[in-house]
């Protein structure tokens, strides 16, 4: 049990899948503008990223490695992603209008979020058991969503504030993010 | 061979899960149009270039016209669609023209009820051979009434602003 | 006030230094009349009056110029007999300048009264909504500067079941003596007007909160109230906004009124010492609100003091009557230096709600450069009502009213506190004054769209209604074409058989 917990403290905190692997980027850009759709977007991430690594484990163990067709993995974990992305999309629209509008082209996009390919290549990579790729990848969706809205706050803020005109816009929300991933260096400092 | 028959029958497979899953999840587009179009003034006077309000909505739920497409109805319309299509809206480049109102040039004005079925609020008030006169409470500035008029006695001016409706200028930024 | 209040009250407001004296100690004057008078018809909260006269008409002083219009307006009578001259616009009194309608009238010089006035010698035998009707009549509005119509204040209070009467006699706003004299010469007539008001408004009793700066008001409002047990004089202490409702009816009473309710909400009516007085001479003498006191004042007035101004009186004239200027001033304000409206110009007309007219010199009206933001919260403390002024102005200037409106942007009462501590001089009244404005713009677009949905929809229900109409005629033409044909057929065929 308290493994489990520290996998979870690991990859939300200490291994950081945006701010010290750097992976998924492009929304986390993308979508900070305000924190209501940054928690969508979260929310969303979270239920692809866990979704796609329950998939991907049962494509690895139950088809890939009985046939030895390892070097198709890449090919079919998109496979499965896009489709997993593509189910979210429709669930999203019918539940949530709202929300669907507001993450607009960037739902779509989770597609190509290299967090979720990076996290289900890296649970084959560390031959997790299906429950630990579940853990881990939540865990990592949930350092996805905290870094997403911290930073959304962040922006909301800035927003408001009297920046010099060479840094307005995307230039200071660079400086920020970076600001941010020097904080979250801090944690490497918890050795778990 | 095997590699083929494999990514085939998965990519089959998960065809056919989304298939099951779009019929079973389809959301009918109609509720979007008809939400747009409600906050839409309804007058169809045709400024933003769609046949009608119905139109434009439509336009709008595909993406094909901005929010703020809609004259007549000014800022308070075009905020309200952007929010309803959760799209953000840049004011300042658009509409900043204010609210417009059609006035009759008493001069010019022949008195022959052209205009008056054109209106599409029923603003324009007049009888054969009397000059006519705008509503101004009615009156949306639509402009449908202006290519109607022989005489182009109708003229769009910019909504005049009484004191009351007068609004502090926002300060200058230091 | 005790050492546990002391610790657990949270101190609001400001004490800025209040330019009262000289000014309050020097004998009222009262202003000859003009020879022109320009009548604005938006004097009062609500819909404009309608003018009741016509140019060229002569008119007696007091007679009715104009009716009120709508639910929430106010009579406006002649200040002095003479003929209209015309009804047009002017330059309102207000920031922008704008043009407002107004009825002019030329004095002829012998101010006789109306012979139709009618008098009240026991008016606390009239029925309660007779004195209303008669504050009705008398174009009485709220002389602090609301000019909210006081009848309706009255038999709404009525309504409302309210029980304690508060009348405001703070006058907190600093450079204003106007109600202080009032207090001082006419004591007798603001207390009658007092208890008018308690038969009116079926109140308990009346407490009247004066400011502990003005010692011989209170004095005099102590010496006239003696006689009555039901209005009691309490002297409250000196700090801006005390004049302010929610926080004079919370100082006097305990009462707290909630965000965005009227005082009533906590049994409770404000009213100004002035209306008071006003009332008084609208029921007992039948003379309507035509004339009002004044306070001239600021650093460029050769004599301030306060002045006895007939209603429509220019502006230019007012400050000529009271020494005229010298230097040039900086600001020219009408009302107080806090809330009070700063004007373009002078010739503009004094309104019912005018309390004071003042011309500051450039140390007095302070315009300094705004600087950034420090966010020391001066202004959140200073804040009567407990808002954050500082986040507020930035969300507007982040242009996010939805933000500052989350923020408590609605209850600002733009009494100027905040602007007044801040020590960065940011303009915080003004981002709310033009995010108050825009956002009254935007839900007057929104009625308008609203109300266009309407009629667009009632004029597509019109073209129906006569395409169907058309129809209905048409056919029963032809069904009526065809029983004549049929008719004649057989007649025919009839006539054949024959």
């Amino acid at each position: 049990m308290s493994e489990l917990l520290l996998l979870l403290i690991s990859t939300a905190l200490v291994n950081n899948v945006v701010l010290i692997k750097f992976l998924g980027l492009c929304p986390v850009m993308g979508v900070s503008r305000n924190l209501e759709s940054a928690l969508g977007m979260g929310m969303a991430t979270t239920f692809v990223l866990t979704l796609a690594a329950a998939a991907s484990w049962m494509l690895e163990h139950w088809l890939l490695v009985p046939f030895g067709l390892e070097f198709l993995r890449i090919l079919t974990f998109i496979l499965v992603i896009a489709s997993v992305v593509q189910f979210t999309e429709m669930f999203v629209r019918k539940t949530s209008p709202g929300l669907y509008q507001a993450l607009g082209i960037y739902l779509p996009l989770i597609t190509t979020n290299c967090a979720v390919l990076g996290v289900s290549l890296l649970n084959v990579q560390q031959a997790h058991g299906f429950f630990w790729s579940l853990a881990y990848a939540f865990g990592s969706a949930v350092g996805f969503t905290l870094v997403l809205m911290i930073f959304a706050g962040l922006r909301e803020r800035i927003a408001l504030s009297r920046v010099p005109a060479a840094f307005a816009g995307a230039p200071i929300a660079f400086v920020t993010i970076s600001l941010l991933a020097l904080a979250f260096m801090g944690f490497s400092g918890l050795n778990v | 061979m095997m590699a083929v028959l494999t990514l085939t029958l998965l990519g089959a497979a998960l065809g056919l899960a989304l298939g099951i899953a779009g019929r079973l999840l389809a959301v009918e587009a109609d509720a979007d149009v008809a939400r747009l179009e409600a906050l839409l003034p309804g007058t169809n006077c045709g400024q933003c270039g769609f046949p009608g309000c119905a139109g434009a909505a439509a336009a709008m739920a595909a993406g094909d016209a901005p929010p703020s497409c809609c004259p007549p109805g000014g800022k308070a319309v075009a905020l309200a669609l952007a929010e309803k299509l959760g799209v953000s809206l840049d004011l300042s480049s658009v509409l900043d023209e204010g609210p417009k109102l059609a006035v009759v040039a008493e001069d010019l004005c022949i008195g022959c009820c052209r205009c008056l079925k054109y209106c599409p609020t029923d603003a324009i008030l007049g009888a054969p051979k009397q000059i006519h006169n705008v509503l101004k409470e009615a009156c949306t500035g639509c402009a449908a009434c202006v290519e109607h008029c022989p005489t182009e006695a109708l003229i769009i001016q910019p909504m005049p602003v009484g004191w009351q409706h007068w609004v502090m200028p926002k300060p200058a930024a230091a | 006030m005790g050492l546990m209040e002391k610790i657990f009250t949270r101190s609001w407001g400001v004490h800025p230094r209040d330019y009262k004296r000289p000014a309050a100690d020097a004998p009222v004057r009262v202003m000859p009349m003009p020879e022109r008078l320009y009548l604005s018809l938006a004097q009062h909260l609500g819909a404009p009056a309608r003018p009741a006269v016509l140019v060229g008409q002569k008119v007696k002083k007091g007679e009715k110029l104009a009716d009120p219009q709508g639910p929430v307006s106010a009579a406006i009578h002649a200040p002095t007999s003479g003929v209209i001259a015309a009804i047009g616009e002017i330059s309102a009194p207000h920031p922008s300048g704008l043009p407002v309608q107004a009825i002019i009238l030329e004095a002829d010089g012998r101010d006789e009264w109306s012979d139709a006035l009618t008098t009240c010698d026991n008016p606390l035998g009239l029925d309660p909504d007779e004195i209303g009707r008669r504050v009705a009549d008398a174009g009485v509005v709220g002389m602090g500067g609301a000019t909210f119509p006081s009848a309706l204040k009255l038999s709404s209070s009525r309504k409302a079941g309210v029980t304690t009467l508060v009348m405001n006699g703070g006058e907190c706003e600093p450079y204003l003596s106007c109600d202080d004299r009032l207090m001082r010469d006419e004591a007798e007539t603001i207390i009658d007007g007092i208890r008018l008001m308690l038969h009116a408004t079926g109140a308990k009793d009346a407490i009247v909160g004066i400011e502990d700066n003005k010692p011989e008001a209170i004095a005099a409002m102590r010496k006239a109230a003696a006689a009555w047990g039901d209005v009691r004089v309490r002297p409250i202490p000196a700090r801006y906004p005390m004049g302010s409702e929610k926080q004079l009816v919370q100082t006097l009473t305990g009462r707290e009124i909630p965000a965005g309710a009227l005082p009533a909400a906590v049994g409770v009516v404000v009213h100004n010492v002035g209306t008071a007085r006003a009332v008084s001479e609208a029921v007992r003498l039948g003379r309507p609100l035509v004339s009002r006191l004044l306070t001239v004042n600021g650093g460029c007035v050769v004599a301030p003091g306060n002045v006895v101004a007939p209603v429509g009186a220019l502006v230019e004239d007012v400050i000529a009557f009271a020494g005229g200027i010298e230097g040039s001033p900086a600001r020219l304000v009408m009302g107080g230096p806090m809330m009070g409206v700063s004007l373009p110009h002078a010739r503009t007309p004094v309104i019912k709600g005018t309390s004071g007219i003042l011309a500051l010199d450039a140390a007095q009206a302070d315009d300094r450069r705004e600087e950034a933001c420090i966010r020391c919260a001066s202004c959140a403390r200073a804040c009567p009502i407990q808002i954050m002024p500082l986040e507020i102005a930035r969300h507007i200037r982040g242009n996010d009213l939805k933000g500052a409106v989350g923020l408590g942007l609605k209850d600002c009462i733009a009494c100027g506190c905040c602007a007044y501590v801040c020590p960065a001089h940011i303009p915080l009244v003004q981002y709310f004054a033009h995010a108050k404005g825009t956002l009254a713009a935007e839900d007057r677009a929104r009625q308008k769209a609203e109300a266009t949905r309407k009629l667009a929809a009632a004029r597509s229900e019109r073209l129906a209604r006569e395409a169907r109409e058309k129809a209905e005629i048409a056919a029963r033409r032809k069904a009526e074409r065809e029983a004549a044909k049929a008719a004649a057929a057989a007649q025919s065929a009839g006539g054949m058989s024959a």
